[in-house]
Formats: C-alpha cells, sequence, structure tokens
C-alpha cells in the first residue's frame, strides 16, 4: 500500500484516496475553435511515462481535497504533495 | 541427457524484413501467422525479457468471446474459433478446457446488462445463455445464491464454449511453430530506440545492437507507451498493475470459470488444483509489476462471500502484470502515423483470450500495410472520430 502525503493531512494510507491520473491538463482555451484531433487528444490521451508523473489525488476519506504529487511509475516512490494551482516540480 | 529444445536461441541478425517487439502471446502469433499465412519469414521476435515472462506468464488465462458490440464478437469469436483448432494445429496439447464461463448479475443493471449482452451475442453468431439464481447453482453449487447473500446472485450469462487454456503451452507451442517457419526468436534484447528516417521506420536499436527493418510492429502490452514515444507518438493508453493469485493445490472443486464484474472476483481452479483468481486493476499508473495489497484483500472478501467454502483455502502467491488500458476498454490494433509501425495493443486486462485471434488479424495488417477487416474499426483514429467501441460492461474488470 502507498502512504501518500496529503499537503492537508500529512501522510495516510493510499485507501483513503482516489486517483486522478495526470495532472496538469488545462481545459482547450478556445474550444469552439479546435478540431478534431485537439479533441480526441485533450479527452482521450494522457502520459504514461515509465517514471516520475505529476499526477492528481483526492483525499476522499479525509479532507476530501483534490492536490497534485510526483509520483515514480517504476518505483512508487512518492514525493511530496503540492498544491492545486501551484506549478509541476521537474518531473524529468 | 538435456531434451531437444523446442525453439533455436539465435543472435540478432543485421536486417529482417519485420521486427516484432514483444514475446509475449500475442508477439508469436503475430510471428507464426506472418510467416504462415504471409509467407514473410525474415522476421525477428526481440523480447527484453524471456518468452512469455510478461503478462503471458501473469494472467488467469480465461478464453471467452462474449463481448457486446458487433466489432467486439467478430474479433473475440474469430479468436475462439482459432483456439478450438489450435492444439490440433500447433501440435502442442493447450489444455483448451471449454468448461462454460458465468457472468454474475448481483443487481438490477446487471441483469439488465447481461440479458442484453446475451441477446447481443447470439445476433452475432456467439453461444449464450441467460441463467437463473437456480441454475446458477446447478451450473456451479459452490456459489452462494442464498436470498441474504451480501452479493445477492440474481442470475448469471452462461457462455458454453468459454473455459480456459495452458498459458504457458500457449507460448511455447507458437514459439515452437514460428521458429520452425525460419522465425528468429531473440530473448534477452530490449528495444532501446525506433530508427525513422523520412517519416519511415528504418530499424530499432536494442541492448544487443541494431537491427534495420521495413517494419516494426509493437506486441509489448504495458510497455506499449514506452515504445510509442521512442518514434514520438503518444497513444491513448494508461498502463496498470493488475494482480492475480493462487491457492495451494486442493481437491476438485467446480469446473467452470466464475466472473463477477461487479465486486472483480474471476475464478477458476486450475487443471493441477489451484484456485486461480483475478482481481481488479490498481488504480495508479504503474510500470512496477505489483500492486497494493488491499486490492487482493477486497478481492478476497467478495469472493468468500460468493465462495464461503474458500474460507479455509489459503493464498500461495499474488503478483501483478502491467496492462495497457484505453478509454473504451477496446484494443488497438492497427497502423500508426510512422510508416512501418504498428502498434497492437490496449488488450487490457483481457488480451489472453484474443491471442490467436489477434496475431491472425496483427500479421495482416503487417503483412498487408492495411488492417484485416476484423481490425479495421481498432484503428487508433476512433479516438479522434468518436467512433469509440465501449467494451467496459463485457470487460469484467473495471478501468
Amino acid at each position: 500500500m502507498l502512504l501518500i502525503p496529503c499537503p492537508w493531512c500529512g501522510e495516510r494510507d493510499e485507501t483513503e484516496f482516489h486517483y486522478g491520473g495526470q495532472a496538469h491538463v488545462p481545459y482547450p482555451s478556445e474550444p469552439d475553435a479546435i478540431d478534431d484531433q485537439a479533441w480526441g487528444e485533450y479527452l482521450f490521451v494522457r502520459d504514461n511515462p515509465r517514471g516520475r508523473l505529476a499526477e492528481r489525488w483526492c483525499h476522499s476519506l479525509g479532507c476530501r481535497r483534490w492536490f497534485n504529487l510526483v509520483r515514480d511509475t517504476a518505483t512508487h516512490e512518492v514525493k511530496d504533495g503540492y498544491l492545486i494551482g501551484e506549478p509541476a516540480p521537474p518531473v524529468r | 541427457m538435456h531434451p531437444e529444445p523446442l525453439w533455436r536461441n539465435p543472435d540478432p541478425k543485421p536486417s529482417y524484413d519485420v521486427v516484432i517487439v514483444g514475446g509475449g502471446g500475442h508477439g508469436l502469433a503475430t510471428a507464426y501467422y506472418l510467416a504462415k499465412h504471409h509467407g514473410i519469414a525474415r522476421v525477428a521476435v526481440v523480447e527484453k525479457g524471456w518468452l512469455g515472462g510478461g503478462n503471458m506468464g501473469r494472467n488467469t488465462t480465461i478464453i471467452r468471446s462474449n463481448y457486446l458490440w458487433d466489432e467486439s464478437a467478430a474479433i473475440y469469436e474469430h479468436s475462439l474459433k482459432q483456439w478450438e483448432g489450435l492444439s490440433d494445429e500447433l501440435d502442442y496439447d493447450l489444455e483448451l478446457r471449454q468448461c462454460g464461463v458465468l457472468n454474475l448479475a448481483h443487481s438490477l443493471g446487471d441483469v439488465r446488462e447481461g440479458m442484453r449482452r446475451v441477446n447481443a451475442n447470439r445476433l452475432n453468431g456467439v453461444d449464450a445463455e441467460w441463467l437463473s439464481a437456480e441454475e446458477v447453482k446447478g451450473a456451479c453449487p459452490i456459489v452462494d445464491v442464498s436470498e441474504h447473500a451480501r452479493y445477492p446472485v440474481l442470475g448469471a450469462t452462461l457462455q458454453r464454449r468459454g473455459g480456459t487454456a495452458k498459458h504457458d503451452h500457449v507460448t511455447w507451442a507458437f514459439a515452437r511453430a514460428a521458429d520452425a517457419l525460419g522465425v528468429d526468436l531473440i530473448q534477452g534484447c530490449e528495444v532501446t530506440g525506433i530508427l525513422v528516417e523520412g517519416g519511415r521506420v528504418a530499424g530499432v536499436e536494442t541492448t544487443r545492437g541494431t537491427i534495420a527493418c521495413e517494419r516494426v510492429a509493437l506486441a509489448a502490452a504495458g510497455h506499449t507507451s514506452v515504445l510509442a514515444e521512442m518514434a514520438g507518438l503518444r497513444l491513448p493508453l494508461q498502463s496498470h498493475p493488475l494482480q492475480a493469485l493462487v491457492s495451494e493445490l486442493l481437491e476438485p472443486l467446480f469446473d467452470c470459470v466464475v466472473m463477477s464484474n461487479a465486486v472483480h472476483v474471476y475464478v477458476s481452479q486450475a487443471v493441477k488444483g489451484e484456485l486461480v483468481m483475478g482481481a481488479g486493476v490498481d488504480s495508479y499508473n504503474s510500470y512496477g509489476q505489483r500492486g497494493s495489497f488491499h486490492v487482493i484483500e477486497r478481492q478476497l472478501a467478495a469472493a468468500l462471500e460468493l465462495f464461503p467454502i474458500f474460507s479455509r483455502a489459503h493464498v500461495l502467491r499474488t503478483w501483478a502484470g502491467i496492462v495497457d488500458v484505453t478509454p473504451d476498454a477496446s484494443p488497438i490494433v492497427g497502423k500508426l502515423p510512422v510508416e512501418g509501425l504498428y502498434a497492437n495493443c490496449g488488450w487490457g486486462t483481457g488480451g489472453f483470450k484474443a491471442t490467436p485471434g489477434s496475431g491472425w488479424v496483427y500479421a495482416h495488417t503487417v503483412a498487408r500495410d492495411e488492417p484485416h477487416d476484423l481490425n479495421v474499426p481498432f484503428a487508433l483514429e476512433r479516438f479522434y472520430t468518436g467512433a469509440l467501441i465501449d467494451e467496459h460492461g463485457a470487460a469484467a474488470v473495471a478501468h
């Protein structure tokens, strides 16, 4: 089980959280202007690296807040969580 | 004296017509059909570990074809038909056991979905039956169908032609057959780069040197994203751990496969006696080939409610494979936006059953540089046209 650092509550068991996938995926700034290719990318394509990934988690059974953290998908090493709105730390 | 090896173990040649990346079931089947159906034998299968050491050695060996949509029914049923003659064709006992696959319904929603799928299956020529709770008891007496069960059984779909096969034998049989047709199976050879010149594939860089080739066929399941990135592509795939486990060897308890989508239990008893069970995917992306233990705990808690008799069994081993999940729970089989580069991926949690059918259509795609009729709908383009093939209901494991 992962030990996940919620920036509000500290380290808690993974079972208290829900996973939200890749962080920092902005909604298209001009949704009416983009083509099908760009919509497909936005809807269906996310980074899937072997290595460090900035990702979203929700502390569903705790403070119920969303936050981000960087985790290594090969080793499962978790780095400190950070707040939504803060810039992504360098992941590579 | 050591028995005769089933295949040669050659060093890579400087060039091939086709390099298949991944020596699992799909890669080996593809190599076999390339040589057998299309006369292309200058083929190498490069495998970073050993043949069948990835998901081919980590699945729960379930075979069925009862998917909802026409496109899926066609490709999975084609695969099941191949399974039915495969032991003879490859001259190897694959221990295909068509003992029937039950999919339990625990809610009105499950019942409606199951009945709909049975009818859709029949319209597509796929054998399917709807069983009442009483009939489920008859088909598999150890399932708790009592009214007050934690997960009441309201009925089930049954595909009698479904069942299991011996995964290792499938790997070895395809490997031996492909090798006999001249395919080079190169183990311990990891692809570290894909060479692209002028928008065309020119070869692969590997830990055993550079191999020139005109076509590269990816068949690497959970690691497909890493390979695609070497050619500058991002695919709609997410890699997750999928866990499974076995018990100690037990006396014969039941002779069918029982799946419950709602609680993520799918269980059969191997010929030699272990209970073989699969869990749901771990929620997070991972390449680590291991998952979190609470996923196993949750799955076993549900399994004990459904099968009270399992309470005295012990977990012997658990493990995980890395599955590549697509947004619509259907695979991607076809050409990629780089000339000479092909993908066979996104089979997610259910690739084993598709092994021969997938290899068949993928070989066609690579040999002719155009998809077989059966995999036209499974092109990458569907995520941009919107023609998705949503099989979350039939996929058995929530994604």
